[in-house]
């Protein structure tokens, strides 16, 4: 399958420091740490894990909205670190970011047609009548009606502004959408409609995803491939049924095990991996595997010795000593 | 009955009531604006004396019965219009020089508004463009201003003024320049703060996904929400430097002794503060009352300048 | 069984600038001892506001709440909406208690966690400090928080979001309420912490024998946990019924439509998800009809003109609507 979109041993550190007069050693945090992998065109990438794994920021490294500290980013045959400010400027009308917190990612003050003209006017020379004409029919591809131009960004409901956020993303028709927990804020109910609308969107117009979430259910339902991010490393990556099919890394596997199952009696009857204590602060993450101190069936040789993230399958990638070998239900 | 709502759109459920076609027109902003005013009755008043200020300010010349420096040593120390011996002549009475003190106060706006206005336009202005780079640069261009902005606000502030004062001699010019300048550190606290908040703001990072420039960013989406807080702050401000103003004239050290000012007139009246009272109190009065109305429309400016307040306004 | 909580049309009502919002109607069920009920809801459904309303905790100056609230137990029989703030007090956290969601707004910022807990002891039940410093090490080594003596005299920031809810559980559970008020305590936490959490919250309920109230918008936690649930949707409780019957034969068009909306790595390969088109109602107006009837696939003529009665379909189980979803047909009494 062809390459969207490809990263090579990305890494993002942020400096933490105290004061100008740097009294104290900065201390590092580590939220992307060497993480490599592709996105295919078309396809929709789930990338999962638990709040402060790294994976909003590794979505805004992709994208370049934060600079990585190393590593190459690929968006076809375009090297996305050569590009200059200006060019990079230029290139964002390929791939966009819809956000997670939809009542700030619009500007109060503004109308939702200025808010949806805004990428236009800045890349593009269409008429003021042409912009218009762009404007409803985006209002209409989301499920608005143009009417809704003339409004103001609170006088619409989460899920009715997150459809916003997404026309405004479409407006340059992209090929590459980052969406960052874009329905973990919405209702339960609404969260359902933006997903149908994603996945038409993709259907129509061909868009290929990066989708961020900590819902393991809902990005195994949308997605193609998932990737599990721990403490700015991934631990697995794989296709989406065999993800939950034959997970191999512990880490998934107690992931799966912890999302309740809606259905009382499948709950009742499977047995929960309860992963005891919570995820280390990655100021000092552990040495080895990240894991391993969390991990159920970790041994000395984990807590010593990084695992390489290497591909043990055909498109099965896994970061574990174990894999496959060790199996978290077992033991419990 | 139809089950028109059912549709996303369904207008019911947007949590706030809103009409189908709203007017926005500026019309219709400066009556949502007056019925803010309306119910607030504080503000209000607030805003009454801030125009009544003005007014008398602009139209000196005209509303007052008397030139202000027109010395008349026969009719010196007449009491006000109610007290004993007072004529209609001088309502307020008139000064050991035999001025009046009515005409001298309406005069006396003139210092008071220019000083506040444009010692608060140029803070204001000067202060927003440093906070604004400060804000958005960040790192050591914000470290360095700050420190520059937190080393002028630990002067000591009397000491700093009277010594400036002092310095460059009495005059209106001076006054101005130097509450402008010392003023310039409040509004650029208050501008980094805001920018460094919106900077976290949704819009701001959504803006710069879709490669908007950044003077764009700062002109369309930061500096309209900064106009809120800074006019709220500007008000205090302007009430603060009328105050510090006329104390300055107390001290001697603001403009020459012979412009007509509440701080000068403090002070003339100060020896004869037992047996010709009115000397004092009536431009004392005045300070006070200057400083309590534009607090109160400051107050009101303050809840009104929230977005969060104007979701009530229907 | 006699409920130890019995709620007959509880009516909330708020007081605003644009006009009396609506948020709680008529709203009954009953908590029997010793069991869990969740309630479930999306936000503005109203299953915060009628605990808060039960428990007094509304702002007095804007809100209006009628109804009754029987709280019987062992030598009580009271109706809690009757009582005045300060003999509420005497129940609340003594006999019912509260768990939030935002663990770390509810603890006291200043004080150590220990403290608090003892605090708690002090007031409701007398304890001497000593005696109450004890208890509160045993409660937090039964909550799961390891190194108790430890962890006693640590401030809530230094606690890590599952640590503080556990801490607050502790808190809650410190003078063995009859009635433990769980307002969406997992929402805020990650997966593998929220089953830290369930886990837990089954272990106490089984030792205990309280009876819990369980606030979510998440089917899925109900799913493990409860015995019975309660769907409220626009202030209104639309479905009542036991675990399995709701999650089988959910027949209300909302709870359809809400497990539909779930994506279950149980049944995996549904290529597309049922959604509730539209929002949720706002609550400016006093219901006159059904509140989901804007949203409702089945709405039909009946439904724009009253307000559904509770239709008892099993024992135990109840439905608010005309609509007959079993046979595919409105209810033959319309």
């Amino acid at each position: 399958m062809d390459k969207l979109v490809q990263i090579k041993n990305i890494t993002k550190y942020f400096d933490v420091k105290r004061s100008f007069i740097k009294l104290k050693r900065s201390s590092v945090v580590r939220a992307v740490d060497d993480v490599s992998f592709a996105i295919h065109k078309n396809e929709t990438l789930g990338l999962v894990g638990e709040s402060g794994c790294g994976k909003s920021t590794l979505g805004r490294v992709i994208l370049r909205l934060q600079e990585p500290t190393s590593g190459t980013l690929f968006y076809e045959d375009t090297n996305l670190n050569l590009l200059k400010p200006e060019e990079l400027r230029r290139f964002r009308t390929k791939m966009q970011i819809v956000f997670q917190d939809s009542y700030s990612s619009l500007n109060p003050r503004h109308k939702i047609g200025e808010i949806i003209a805004e990428p236009m006017t800045i890349h593009t020379e269409m008429t003021y009548r042409q912009i218009r004409e762009r404007i409803y029919e985006l209002l209409n591809l989301v499920g608005l009606k143009p009417g809704h131009a003339n409004r103001f960004p609170h006088e619409f409901s989460g899920g009715q502004r997150q459809r916003i956020n997404i026309a405004r993303t479409l407006a340059l028709s992209p090929n590459f959408i980052v969406c960052d927990e874009p329905i973990s804020a919405l209702d339960v109910s609404i969260q359902a409609q933006v997903v149908n609308l994603l996945q038409d969107l993709q259907d129509k117009l061909g868009i290929t995803y990066l989708f961020i979430a900590h819902d393991l259910s809902m990005v195994q339902h949308i997605s193609n491939r998932i990737a599990v991010m721990y403490l700015g490393k991934i631990m697995e990556l794989t296709s989406s049924d065999r993800l939950f099919d034959k997970p191999l890394h512990p880490y998934t596997q107690s992931l799966i095990s912890a999302i309740p199952i809606p259905d009382p009696k499948k709950e009742r009857m499977r047995k929960t991996v309860v992963l005891e204590g919570e995820v280390p602060s990655p100021v000092n993450p552990p040495a080895g595997c990240v894991f391993h101190t969390r991990c159920p069936v970790s041994d000395e040789l984990c807590s010593r010795e990084k695992p390489e993230y290497r591909e043990i399958e055909p498109e099965h990638y896994v970061a574990c000593h174990y894999a496959g070998v060790r199996k978290v239900t077992e033991i419990c | 009955m139809e089950k028109e709502n059912g549709d996303i759109t369904n207008n019911n459920s947007t949590g706030l009531i809103v009409d189908e076609q709203e007017d926005r027109s500026i019309r219709k902003k400066i009556q949502d604006l007056w019925r803010l005013l309306w119910r607030d009755k504080s503000g209000l008043l607030g805003l009454t004396i801030f125009l009544i200020l003005v007014f008398a300010a602009i139209f000196a010349p005209m509303l007052s019965p008397h030139d202000p420096l027109q010395q008349n040593l026969i009719m010196s120390r007449q009491p006000p219009i109610w007290a004993e011996g007072g004529t209609t002549e001088h309502i307020l009475g008139t000064d050991n020089l035999g001025r009046d003190i009515f005409s001298r106060i309406i005069y006396g706006t003139r210092v008071s508004i220019m000083v506040g206005f444009l010692g608060v336009s140029m803070a204001f202005s000067l202060g927003m463009m440093i906070g604004l780079v400060a804000g958005y640069k960040g790192g050591t261009v914000d470290n360095v201003i700050m420190t520059l902005t937190n080393m002028v606000l630990s002067l000591p502030y009397l000491v700093f003024v009277v010594f400036i004062a002092a310095i460059l001699g009495n005059s209106l010019l001076n006054v101005i320049l130097i509450f402008g300048f010392t003023d310039i550190p409040i509004f650029v606290r208050v501008t980094r703060g805001e920018v460094l908040r919106l900077r976290e703001e949704g819009y701001i990072e959504a803006a710069m996904s879709i490669g908007q420039k950044t003077p764009v960013i700062i002109f369309k989406h930061i500096m309209p929400n900064l106009l809120g807080p800074l006019i709220t702050l500007a008000t205090f401000e302007m009430s603060a430097m009328i105050f510090y103003e006329a104390g300055l004239g107390f001290l001697g050290l603001s403009v020459p002794p012979t412009v007509p000012s509440w701080g000068n007139m403090l002070a003339e009246g100060r020896q004869y503060l037992t047996i010709y009272p009115w000397m004092s109190i009536y431009p004392g009065l005045a300070i006070v009352l200057t400083g309590f109305g534009m607090n109160l429309f400051g107050d009101w400016l303050r809840d009104v300048m929230d977005p969060r307040m104007r979701l009530m306004k229907k | 069984m006699k409920p130890i909580l019995a709620v007959e049309k509880l009516n909330t009502r708020f007081e605003t600038f644009a006009g009396s919002v609506y948020a709680v109607n008529d709203i009954n069920f009953e908590l029997f001892p010793g069991e869990i009920l969740a309630v479930v809801g999306e936000s503005g459904s109203g299953k915060s506001v009628t605990m808060l309303s039960l428990l007094g905790l509304l702002p007095g100056s804007s809100s209006r709440v009628s109804g009754r609230a029987q709280f019987s137990t062992a030598g009580i029989d009271v109706d809690l909406l009757s009582l005045s703030k300060s003999e509420l007090n005497r129940y609340r956290g003594n006999h019912i208690s509260l768990i939030f969601q935002d663990a770390l707004r509810s603890l006291n910022p200043v004080t150590t966690v220990g403290e608090q807990i003892s605090e708690s002891l002090i007031t409701h039940l007398g304890y001497n400090k000593k005696k109450a410093r004890r208890h509160a090490l045993e409660l937090l080594e039964l909550v799961g928080i390891s190194q108790p003596d430890k962890r006693y005299s640590s401030y809530p920031h230094m606690f890590s979001g599952g640590m503080r809810q556990r801490a607050m559980i502790a808190i809650a559970i410190s003078c063995k309420p009859e009635i433990l008020i769980a307002d969406e305590p997992t929402t805020a936490l990650d997966v593998t912490i929220q089953s830290q959490i369930l886990e837990l919250a089954r272990r106490l309920q089984r030792e205990l024998g309280m009876a819990v109230i369980w606030i979510t918008h998440d089917l899925g936690v109900v799913a493990g946990l409860a015995d019975r649930v309660l769907v409220m949707y626009g202030g209104t409780a639309v479905e009542i019924a036991p675990v399995d019957e709701l999650y089988e034969n959910p027949r209300h068009p909302y709870t359809e439509g809400l497990l539909g909306a779930i994506p279950s790595i149980a049944n995996k390969g549904i290529k597309r998800l049922v959604s509730i088109d539209g929002s949720p109602p706002d609550l400016f107006q006093a219901p006159r009809h059904c509140q989901f009837v804007w949203r409702c696939p089945y709405a039909f003529e009946p439904c724009w003109q009253n307000i559904p009665q509770n239709y008892e379909i099993n024992k135990g189980h109840y439905s608010k609507c005309f609509y007959d979803l079993q046979n595919n047909r409105p209810r033959t009494e319309v």
